[in-house]
This record gives structure tokens, C-alpha cells and sequence, in this order.
């Protein structure tokens, strides 16, 4: 399962694009990065503070003193998140063809399967002489979180970093933020989950949603930031084969699809971006772009989530 | 025998007769089947309901709201018929209050039936959010069931007082309201603050079921979900309520009258009144049903239009008719007529209200949480659909019967009907009182 996972997972990083995502997943990482792969007399792609992508001599790269460094060390909290990183997501829907990979590493990242699937592909179509699409749909990681507000025991939760995650050690299982959330993302566990088992020493963190899911409370996606902490980029980004998915952070003002490295600002206004039910007020960092222009046409599929089955199951039966 | 006598005979608790011992036994069983249920529902999680993540509330959520909604007729008859001046009352008061204990106390019974983890209740009050209407509704049940419960109990003391010298004969009985008598001896100074404490309640609870609806209409009206999204929800429940409490009360009052013979306290004008009480209430809640249903179909937006043609045309379209037309149309017409306000008649409609008003709350949550604002797709039917399963028609039986089986039990040691205040009210007194006060 193991090499599955990393094979699906394409290398989307050579060297010379890792100093290009300095931007994006920033910090104490990137540092490493930098230490670790620059070679003397090579070329490396950076991105300057104003968002342009320049080449410079590897050589000439020194590190800076980081006036802000002190801010960032602040201890990791959970409930804070990130410090001084503001996460947000692209989806370009003029890429999307429903090839579905995205739910599959997402089922398999984080041990969960079939209808409860976070990361849901809908065939979209706005009226009937429009044509149609397909849309992605995860959590929304809103800054005005509709489920947040309505939970009565803290067990969700909005972090400072946009993320919005559930501890299943606090949920009690009243589904008040299921029906709140307009975006009906959030899923239940209503059996016992079927789940691989999970190594040794393991210890429950609200930072990985799934591993493990608990019986009579609810899950959603996390926007991975099991991988943003090791400096990777959420499972549905790498996965997908065209690129659908833009990860970045709001205060950086770039998200990168693994591939490209864009100005997130620029991104948004030149495709007039938008977000999901905006009339509502939420104010959601998941942004789409409109499909146009399209690179693939849109083929008409039915299929049940059920059969997006994608972690091997222990047998139970024992 | 003296008229005073005749009076404590008539009304003093009496032992269940046959049929009242086979009622018992046979809501003890629907309990414990309800029961097993449940304990199977802990152990194999709530697969084994219908829910799913799409129809995530379902049963269990609309008979919550059902027992709320019934629990308000406590407030109508203790409080706002006493404010009123109705001493026409006086024998349904306490009939009425039983209803609203047991209602209130099965509501919050039902509630816990609906959670995933049942045994983490206790963050409720270890990390409450004051932001979730959940946290509203666990503070004004909790006080909702004490000033029942004291609504209940105060206006009670003097017939516990009575109760004991009647059962002086029997030293266990007469031990047992003693002891709920609290020393009641009947004094001016006792009547004084006994009367003042009444009426405090009886002014407090008015406001309280009035939040009590309120909040439960708010936890379906703080959400974005289509035909829960209306500012005018909390009216709307309090109307609903209004209904489902006076119909709960037509159809005990007349099991009351049957079984405990007590045609000559709970008489036929006693039902014409709540015949006439109940038209109004159906009046007021129909006028609110034509503003729910009748201003989205005007507008047709999108998502509202689909959800009212599945409503009036669609799947559900025959419990909205039959809950619209049966549960209010049909009786506030009825009831205009005289003759059907008469004890039997009434007490068929009254069954038929309280049974549509129950299907009217699955009306109201169902249909609504199959209606997501976003495409239900790639699920399987069962997902994509509801209707209860085995398990949660067997727990919200056993609820039902539960509250039956506490109004029942609470008939058998409190008087059904006030002695003291029916002596008052006829001005008898007790001739061979030797009582120095």
C-alpha cells in the first residue's frame, strides 16, 4: 500500500522548483530545503517578495536575519495552528475531467473509504443550456464557520492558520454542524470504522483527521496539515493529474498546484475566482476558478462513491 | 356521606384498575423492547437507524420536537387560561401539568437517544458554548422541567395535606403525603405565600415556554437548510405548540374521565371550551403554515421551489395533505359545529391532531435535510432517501409509551383533578372539620 502511496504521489518537485515552493510552505522548512539541495553555480528559481519568479546563482543565496523569526517559533498549539500562515486553495474547474484521484489519495491518506469519502467530484450545471462541469467539493475551511458557531462543546474548531478541524475525542455526536454546514461536507461515522491499523505509539492528533475515525463522530477534510508540516502539499493536490488543485498561503500571496507556482492574487482576479455560496456570508478559503477554456470536454459518468474503495481493509474476521 | 366527603372520595388517588394494570404492563413492554433497541443502537453504532449523512436528523429529532411542542400545554392551562381569569380550568390544570412533566422530561430523554456519543453528555456542562443554540436548549429544558415539575408540586401541597388524614387509615399512605405536604396545615399565612408562589410560577412560566418553542425552532432556523431558513420559525413552533398541547390534552383529559369516573368534575362544557380553544389554535398555526409554505412557492427560488413541489406533489406529499388537511384544516372546520365538540367526538379529533402534529415535525425536519444545497450525487439510495428503520420506530415507540407510562404513574399517587380548589370553588367544607385552624 505503502509504495502505491508514494507512486501515486508524482514527484512534483525537482530540485530547482523546491526553492520556488520556499514561498509557499515558507519557514523553518524551507530553510532546510535550501541547505540541502543548492548546488554550486546553479540556477534556482525564487520568488521575490512582489510575487516575480527570478533565477539566481544558488551561490549567491545567503540567509537573512528574519525580523518576524521570533513571531514564528512560537510553539505549535493545535488549536492555533500554523503560526503566521494563512492557508487557501484554488480549484480550477476548467481542469477538472473527474478522474477522481483526488478522492482516492484523500480516502487513502487518511484512512477512510466509500461514501464517506471528504473530497466529493459533482457534476455541476447551472441551468439547463449551460454546459455542464465537474466540481470538487471538501471542506471549505470558512473564516465565518457556520459548524463552528453551532457546536456546543468546542470539538470543532476555526485555527488561526484558516483550518477548520474536528477533535473526535470532544465530538459528542449531535450532527448540529452537519446540518449547519452549507456545503454538506461533513460526514459521520455511524459504525464502527473499518480502518487499517495504525503504528505503534501512535498518538490521536486533531491534525489528522481519520487515523483514527471514531464511532459516533463526525469527520471532514483537514486540509492535510500532517503535510504541510513536513513540507508537503495536501493529498488531493499531488494526486490529481491535471493540476486542478492550487495550495498556498493568503499572506504569501502564492499557491502552487506542484506543477506551477502562481501569484494567488493575480490568479484569482485574471480568472475571476470565486468561492462556493458566497450570498451566505461565510467566507470560505477554498476559491474556484470558472470552467472555461477548457482542456479536456466534459464526458458524462455515473458512479457511486462506494466504489472508490481505495485502503486495503484488514480482515475483520477474526 | 357528606358532600366534602364525596369530593375526596371521587378524587383521591385509587388503585389501576384491570385495564389500567394491563395499560401499564403493555407500555412497560413497548419500553423495554424500545429498550433492547437502543442498547443494540450503543453497540453497534447508528447504522442500524436509517440516518446517514444526508438525512442526518431524522426520527429522533422530529419526535424531540413533538414532545417539546406537547409540553407547552402546561403553560397554556397553568398560566395563560389563570392569567386569564378561565375558571373553567380548575379540572385540567393538573391533568394538564402531567402532560408537560412528562412531555418535557421525555424531550430531554430523547435528545440523548439522537447523540453519537451518548457518553460524553457531561461535556455538554463541562465545555458549553454559549454561541450553539444547543447549549439555549439544555438550560431552558432543564428549567423548563423545574418549574413544571414545581408547577406540579406547589399547587398540589393542600391536597397532599387532605390525602394524609383521608389515608389515616392506611399509616403508609398517610406517611408518604406527609412527607409531600411539607407541614401544610392550611393557615392564612400559608395560603397567603402559598397563592403568591402560584402565581410567581404561573407568570414565569408563560415567558419560559414561550423561549422553550422558540429555541427549539431556532435550532433548525440557525442554519442555512432550505424551509428551516425563516426568521419566522419561532412563531411558527409556539403556534405548532399551541396546537399539539391543547389536542394532548383533549385526548387525556377524556381517558381521565372515562376511566376515573369523573363526569361530574370534568363535564361537557368542559370539552366545548377546549373544543373552542382547540379551533383557535388551528386557526393561528394554519395562518403561519400559508406564510411558511405560501411566500417561497410565491418567490419560487430555486432550491425553495423544489423543496415545496416534493412537498405538495413529491414523495412527501401525502403527510403534508394528510398532516395540513387532517391536522388542521379538517378540525377547525369540525369544531365549529357544536355536536363535535361533544366529549367523544373530540376526543377523535384530538387523537387525530396529535397524531398529525407528530408527522407534521417529521414534515418539518425530513423533507429538509434531503434538500442540501449542493447535489446529493454518487450516493446509494439509502443515502439518498429516509424513512425510520425497526430500531428507531421501536425507540420512539418506547418514548411515546414512556411519557404515557410517567402521566400514568403520576395519576396514580396525585390527585388528577385539585381537590382543595374544587372544595373552594363549590364552597364546601368540611363539617366534621375538628381542625383548630
Amino acid at each position: 500500500m505503502e509504495d502505491k502511496d508514494k507512486n501515486s504521489r508524482r514527484k512534483f518537485l525537482d530540485s530547482s522548483l523546491k526553492l520556488g515552493l520556499m514561498g509557499v510552505v515558507g519557514g523553518a522548512i524551507a530553510t532546510k530545503l535550501v541547505d540541502a539541495t543548492a548546488q554550486e553555480g546553479e540556477k534556482v528559481k525564487v520568488l521575490t517578495q512582489d510575487g516575480h519568479v527570478v533565477e539566481v546563482d544558488s551561490n549567491t543565496i545567503r540567509k537573512v536575519a528574519n525580523k518576524h523569526a521570533a513571531g514564528l517559533k512560537k510553539e505549535y498549539n493545535v488549536r492555533e495552528g500554523f503560526p503566521g500562515r494563512k492557508f487557501v486553495m484554488v480549484i480550477d474547474l476548467a481542469k477538472c475531467k473527474n478522474a477522481l484521484k483526488c478522492t482516492e489519495a484523500c480516502n487513502a491518506g487518511h484512512n477512510i473509504m466509500g461514501q464517506n469519502a471528504w473530497l466529493k467530484v459533482y457534476k455541476m450545471q447551472n441551468n439547463k443550456d449551460t454546459s455542464p462541469y465537474w466540481q470538487p467539493v471538501q471542506c471549505q475551511h470558512c473564516d465565518q464557520p457556520a459548524c463552528v458557531t453551532v457546536c456546543p462543546v468546542d470539538a470543532t474548531f476555526k485555527r488561526r492558520d484558516g483550518i477548520v478541524l474536528i477533535d473526535n475525542e470532544r465530538c459528542i455526536g449531535c450532527r448540529f454542524c452537519m446540518a449547519a454546514c452549507p456545503y454538506s461536507v461533513r460526514v459521520f461515522n455511524w459504525e464502527q470504522p473499518n480502518q487499517p491499523a495504525l503504528p505503534e505509539g501512535y498518538e490521536y492528533t486533531p491534525d489528522h483527521a481519520g487515523l483514527p475515525s471514531k464511532m459516533g463522530t463526525v469527520d471532514k477534510c483537514d486540509f492535510c496539515p500532517h503535510e504541510i508540516a513536513k513540507g508537503d502539499l495536501p493529498f488531493c493536490v499531488t494526486a490529481c493529474p491535471q493540476g486542478v488543485f492550487y495550495f498556498g498561503d493568503i499572506y504569501e500571496d502564492t499557491v502552487t498546484n506542484g506543477e506551477e507556482t502562481v501569484k494567488f492574487s493575480k490568479l484569482i482576479k485574471d480568472k475571476a475566482g470565486y468561492r462556493l455560496l458566497e450570498n451566505l456570508g461565510t467566507d470560505p478559503s477554498v476559491y474556484y476558478l470558472p470552467p472555461v477554456d477548457r482542456l479536456v470536454d466534459f464526458h458524462d459518468a455515473d458512479y457511486n462513491f462506494e466504489q472508490v474503495q481505495y485502503i486495503s481493509i484488514p480482515n475483520t474476521e477474526n | 356521606m357528606s358532600t366534602y366527603n364525596k369530593v375526596l372520595n371521587d378524587l383521591a388517588p385509587k388503585k389501576f384498575s384491570k385495564i389500567g394494570v394491563v395499560w401499564v404492563a403493555v407500555l412497560s413492554v413497548v419500553t423495554l423492547l424500545g429498550i433492547i433497541a437502543y442498547i443494540d443502537q450503543i453497540i453497534n453504532g447508528m447504522k442500524v437507524t436509517n440516518l446517514r449523512d444526508y438525512a442526518l436528523w431524522g426520527v429522533y429529532i422530529s419526535n424531540f420536537v413533538f414532545f417539546v411542542a406537547t409540553s407547552f400545554v402546561g403553560a397554556i392551562t397553568a398560566s395563560i387560561l389563570r392569567l386569564t381569569r378561565r375558571k373553567w380550568r380548575t379540572p385540567l390544570v393538573r391533568i394538564a401539568e402531567m402532560v408537560s412533566v412528562a412531555c418535557i422530561a421525555m424531550a430531554g430523554l430523547t435528545i440523548i437517544l439522537d447523540m453519537g456519543r451518548p457518553d460524553r453528555l457531561h461535556y455538554l456542562f463541562m465545555y458549553p458554548r454559549l454561541q450553539s443554540p444547543i447549549t439555549w436548549d439544555v438550560l431552558i429544558i432543564t428549567i423548563y422541567l423545574t418549574f413544571s415539575i414545581l408547577l406540579l408540586y406547589i399547587p398540589n401541597i393542600p391536597d397532599f395535606a387532605l390525602l394524609k388524614k383521608y389515608y389515616q387509615h392506611k399509616p403508609k399512605w398517610s406517611k408518604f403525603y406527609a412527607f409531600l405536604a411539607i407541614n401544610w396545615r392550611g393557615t392564612e399565612k400559608q395560603k397567603k405565600v402559598h397563592e403568591k408562589t402560584i402565581q410567581v410560577l404561573a407568570v414565569t412560566m408563560i415567558p419560559l415556554a414561550l423561549i422553550l418553542q422558540t429555541i427549539d425552532a431556532w435550532l433548525f432556523s440557525t442554519t442555512f437548510r432550505i424551509g428551516w431558513d425563516s426568521p419566522n420559525l419561532g412563531a411558527y413552533f409556539i403556534a405548532g405548540a399551541f396546537v399539539a398541547g391543547t389536542a394532548a390534552l383533549i385526548a387525556t383529559a377524556f381517558v381521565v374521565r372515562k376511566f376515573y369516573n369523573m363526569h361530574e368534575y370534568i363535564t361537557e362544557k368542559h370539552f366545548d371550551k377546549l373544543g373552542r380553544l382547540l379551533v383557535l389554535a388551528c386557526l393561528v398555526y394554519l395562518y403561519f403554515n400559508i406564510s411558511e409554505y405560501l411566500i417561497p412557492a410565491y418567490k419560487s427560488t430555486q432550491g425553495e421551489i423544489d423543496h415545496i413541489n416534493e412537498m405538495f406533489f413529491g414523495h412527501f406529499a401525502w403527510m403534508f395533505w394528510f398532516v395540513v388537511g387532517g391536522g388542521l384544516i379538517l378540525p377547525a372546520i369540525l369544531l365549529l359545529y357544536r355536536r363535535m365538540r361533544k366529549p367523544f367526538p373530540l376526543f377523535i379529533i384530538a387523537i387525530l391532531v396529535v397524531v398529525t402534529s407528530w408527522w407534521k415535525r417529521y414534515v418539518i425536519v425530513t423533507p429538509t435535510m434531503l434538500s442540501p444545497l449542493l447535489p446529493k450525487q454518487g450516493v446509494s439510495e439509502d443515502w439518498s432517501s429516509y424513512f425510520p428503520s425497526l430500531h428507531e420506530w421501536l425507540i420512539t415507540g418506547a418514548t411515546l409509551a414512556m411519557a404515557l407510562l410517567i402521566i400514568t404513574i403520576l395519576m396514580r399517587f396525585v390527585p388528577v383533578i385539585p381537590i382543595q380548589r374544587t372544595l373552594d370553588e363549590n364552597g364546601i367544607t368540611n363539617d366534621e372539620n375538628d381542625d383548630k385552624n
